[in-house]
């Protein structure tokens, strides 16, 4: 079943040129994309194809100049601005890009408890907390942690206990494993496709092609605000990527792990 | 050839030693690999042979000498996020001339087109401004170059192609260069050989 459904959508940013005549410039065109449940899709591009455009927009966190066209639908329904409000952070997560994300003066436990507040979660206790921060290999101990204490990887792995702690519907990850090693990347990207294994959609915004073929189910290809590709992850891995697009195959090709040419 | 001899780092005199007892030497034309997980002092060590910092113990040294401290620096050091190193309220051509007036070949072998000059960094994409900045370093007093995470944020087309015209021309030039890397792959693509930290 279709959970999120995303048709031709359009964002521009309004500029003034002088006082009366105004611009808008198209930084996101035309994008179709649907996510189903038990369904992990990645979205790909280089920085500045307007990937994280995209989850601001579904996620209903644009700034005011910018101008939305097309629509998009969280089971059938259309999420306005009110509808989105609702959902945010209950039913729809977003697992966001950095550390900086968390609040530099809380605990770890006491944002988890935040979060479990604002899903109207009653009588969530230390134990539901522990459970959040277990079912992503961190032990009770971090509780008591401060964010700036955390390591990049850790500090995923709390923003990921943080999104859980409401089981929504869809979540969202917004490049989550810049800056990781490739154990620690590969292990964000096991725990986001465990979401997708139990039932409910994921979008994962990464610019790593080859980790996000490894655990996605399907690969859109973002480039100049255009999805130029929807491919399933299989398609990649079978013959050297030979039933790909072009330009999905070209960036196949080109990963030093195949033959690293332009 | 660029020399750390049992180098050591802390950020303040409490804080824990980041680098500890750390060597290394890079020759002329040599393409060494630093690899390691996060946290390891990676980066740190290449602010340290750049002398961006300066080593709580140990010594960095180019030909066996402290470069002079004023002037082009020899050890020229590139990050990953190239909009932090370019002056904003500069055009892409006068940062460029802050360093040299490059040829027209260096210009073309790194795929920089002209018409950037004229811009403001903001108005170039990632993979563009990363190329600007790789020339600026280029300037005839280059010896060695640290690369550090340079085309992490960068797609595979763009990737290959920078690392493609950057070894073409640190080879022709003689330059030593540091590439610091999470991707091993990467680092099998572009290194003669590979020090893990």
């Amino acid at each position: 079943m279709t959970l999120l459904s995303v048709d031709r959508l359009t964002v521009a940013f309004r500029r003034y040129s002088g006082l009366i005549d105004r611009v808008d410039i198209d930084c996101l065109a035309d994008l179709t994309l649907d996510v189903a449940r038990g369904e992990m899709v990645a979205l790909f591009g280089a920085s500045g194809a307007g990937k994280s455009l995209f989850a601001h927009a579904v996620l209903g966190l644009l700034p005011p100049n910018a101008v939305v066209n097309g629509s998009i639908r969280f089971e059938g329904e259309r999420l306005d601005a009110s509808r989105i409000a609702h959902l945010r952070g209950r039913r729809i997560a977003l697992v966001p890009q950095s550390l900086s994300h968390l609040d530099p003066l809380a605990t770890v436990g006491r944002q988890i408890g935040w979060a479990a507040k604002r899903v109207g979660r009653k009588g969530f206790t230390r134990e539901d907390a522990v459970a959040a921060l277990n079912r992503f290999g961190l032990d009770e101990l971090f509780l008591e942690s401060y964010p700036h204490t955390l390591s990049g990887g850790m500090a995923r792995r709390v923003m990921l206990a943080i999104a859980s702690v409401g089981d929504p519907d869809l979540v969202i990850a917004d490049e989550p494993t810049n800056g990781l090693d490739p154990v620690n990347a590969e292990k964000v990207f096991g725990f986001l496709r465990g979401f997708a294994d139990d039932g409910k959609g994921v979008v994962v915004i990464s610019h790593d092609l080859a980790a996000a073929v490894a655990s996605a189910d399907r690969v859109a290809v973002l480039r100049d605000g255009a999805l130029v590709a929807t491919e399933q992850a299989a398609t990649f891995m079978r013959n050297g990527g030979e039933g790909l697009t072009p330009y999905a195959r070209a960036l196949w090709r080109a990963l030093p792990q195949h033959e690293f040419r332009a | 050839m660029l020399e750390a001899r049992d180098i050591s780092f802390r950020y303040g005199p409490r804080d824990p030693l980041v680098v500890q007892g750390f060597d290394l030497a890079i020759g002329p034309g040599e393409v060494v690999g630093l690899a390691g997980p996060s946290g390891r002092g990676k980066s740190t060590i290449g602010r340290l042979l750049a002398r961006h910092l300066r080593p709580t113990a140990g010594a960095v040294t180019v030909n066996g000498a402290q470069p002079p401290a004023r002037g082009f620096n020899p050890v020229q050091f590139l990050s990953q996020t190239p909009i932090f190193a370019a002056n904003p309220r500069w055009t892409v051509g006068r940062i460029v001339g802050e360093a040299w007036t490059p040829d027209a070949d260096t210009v073309h072998g790194l795929g920089v087109r002209p018409a950037w000059f004229d811009r403001f960094p903001h108005e170039l994409s990632g993979g563009e401004l990363q190329r600007i900045t790789i020339l600026r370093a280029l300037a005839p007093g280059l010896r060695y170059l640290i690369a550090d995470e340079i085309t992490s944020m960068l797609d595979p087309l763009a990737q290959a192609e920078i690392w493609k015209a950057l070894l073409g021309l640190v080879k022709q030039r003689a330059i030593g260069l540091l590439a610091i890397s999470h991707d091993a792959h990467l680092l099998g693509r572009v290194a003669d050989r590979v020090v893990t930290v």
